[in-house]
């Protein structure tokens, strides 16, 4: 059987650097159906490339939806159209022929772009380095399944530590906000008893450092849970909210210690 | 006090801020729709009714100051967030993809809220200067005043305009004060929203079916 091609035309955005003015350029492919997104954006490249032109710069890693590095917004969705899944995973049969498609990086203050299609989403880091960790002191090694743990907690944990950190939900928000990441970040850990003796001081660090990389605020549009690609639910943002709220008025310290 | 400026000031903060103020106005409005509805029973109850609070007119005054405070901080709160949150992504998308990924409501937030605050500065300064300021005569009425206003088309249709984008803007701001306070809980989400749109649609028809009664009663 043949294989089916589609043809579409793509809008890719072009920057030099990340003080560059961008631009959208045309570029006219024909792929096959099965191959996907990123397959595609690979081919073309190599076109560019056989033609002496520069190629367009994306990124992407394990291509299998679990790493978070891939992230392009294509048609103005992060990930693309189709829910749950990560740009690597979306194929080109969810395209139809003569289709125009519209490709543009996650666009955030905080996300500035290196080059085409590449952010630095390096922010992520900073907010992780600031809390988004338990310390565990050095000694023997505690006895699995010592301490138990109801099995909807676990897998409460587990949801929010599915969070692979891709950027989508910062993309997808109209005020270019983190608060699904960082609340998985911080949820991930706050149902947990390891989590506990951490807990007031991890949201707070993390939420400071959060604004201060220049992310916006939440409005609760929830554009960020619908266009995850691990699904991560805003319930962690109100778990995030109470965390912060009762920290804050609770606690005797006033200053944070670094 | 340094650091409850500081918490405030936070995004989670500015969050709060709107969801406690947004929650007081959220209140305010039911007691200012049960006051009003008076005014379908009659004349004599409406006016009795405005009477009834001009006796304890210190205490309303309090309110009043309250009220304002509450606004206010909603108000500029609201603005603040408006023009960080612009200012946290530079570049727009060229394809802007928020309708399949959120709801009218609580991406215009802003625009109906502008909507809104313009609405209360021609209503203050129409029916609460008409009731608290102007003087009028030991015998006029207030329902008459009512009357009067409502039989200007013009004035009549731009309240159930604003009414309806009132709507609007409640519909969202009741779930998502709830969000924001930390309680989204499995059971309880789904039926908070539906309580929402509910209120909303009671606030919305309930003060826009004022205007339209006495415009129609008056044609
Ligand atoms: S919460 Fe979802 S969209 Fe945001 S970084 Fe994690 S996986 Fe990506
Ligand atoms: S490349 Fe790893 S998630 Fe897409």
């Amino acid at each position: 059987m043949a294989e089916k091609m589609i043809n579409l035309k793509l809008k890719v955005w072009r920057q030099n650097g990340p003080k560059a003015v961008g631009a959208f350029e045309d570029h006219d492919v024909s792929v096959s159906a099965d191959s996907s997104f990123l397959e595609m954006l690979d081919e073309l490249n190599d076109s560019l490339e056989r033609n002496g032109k520069d190629p367009v710069v994306f990124e992407s890693d394990c291509r299998e939806g679990i790493c978070g590095t891939c992230g392009l917004v294509i048609n103005g969705q992060p990930h693309g159209p189709i829910p749950k899944i990560a740009t690597c995973q979306l194929h080109m049969r969810h395209f139809t022929e003569g289709q125009t498609i519209w490709i543009e990086p996650f666009r955030a203050k905080a996300f500035p772009v290196l080059k085409d299609l590449a952010v630095d989403r390096s922010a992520f880091d900073t907010i992780m380095h600031a809390g988004g960790y338990v310390s565990v002191n050095t000694g023997g090694v505690p006895d699995a399944n010592a301490i138990a743990i109801p099995k909807d907690v676990a897998a409460e944990a587990f949801d929010a530590a599915a969070c692979i950190g891709c950027g989508a939900c910062v993309a997808a928000c109209k005020n270019a906000s983190a608060m699904l990441f960082v609340s998985a970040k911080v949820s991930q850990f706050a149902v947990l008893p390891q989590g506990q003796p951490e807990r007031y001081t991890r949201v707070q660090k993390m939420v400071k450092v959060m604004d201060e990389l220049g992310f916006g605020s939440c409005t609760n549009t929830y554009a960020c849970e619908a266009e995850c690609p691990k699904g991560i639910s805003v319930k962690n943002i109100a778990r995030m909210n109470k965390d912060y709220i009762k920290a804050k008025v609770k606690t005797e310290k006033i200053e944070l210690e670094a | 006090m340094g650091w409850l400026s500081e918490s405030l000031n936070s995004s989670i903060g500015k969050k709060f801020i709107m969801a406690l103020t947004g929650i007081s106005l959220i209140l305010f409005l039911i007691v200012h729709l049960a006051g009003n509805l008076t005014l379908f029973i009659g004349e004599e109850a409406f006016n009795l009714y405005v009477e009834s609070l001009d006796k304890i007119k210190p205490f309303i005054r309090v309110i009043e100051v309250v009220l304002a405070a509450i606004f206010i901080f909603h108000i500029v709160n609201g603005i603040k967030l408006y023009f960080e949150n612009r200012g946290a992504r530079p570049e727009k998308y060229a394809v802007n993809g928020s309708r399949k990924n959120s709801t009218l409501f609580s991406r215009t937030m802003a625009q109906t809220g502008s909507i809104i605050f313009i609405f209360l500065v021609i209503h203050l300064s129409t029916f609460w200067k008409a009731f608290n300021l102007d003087t009028h005569a030991a015998d006029a009425s207030y329902y008459n005043i009512v009357l009067e206003w409502f039989q200007i088309e013009w004035y009549a249709v731009l309240y159930v305009i604003c009414m309806i984008i009132l709507g609007f803007h409640l519909n969202h701001g009741f779930q998502s004060a709830f969000q924001t306070f930390g309680w989204n809980h499995n059971k309880y989400a789904s039926l908070i929203k539906k309580i929402g749109t509910g209120y909303a649609v009671i606030m919305a028809v309930g003060f826009a079916s004022i205007p339209i009664y006495f415009l129609l009663g008056g044609m």
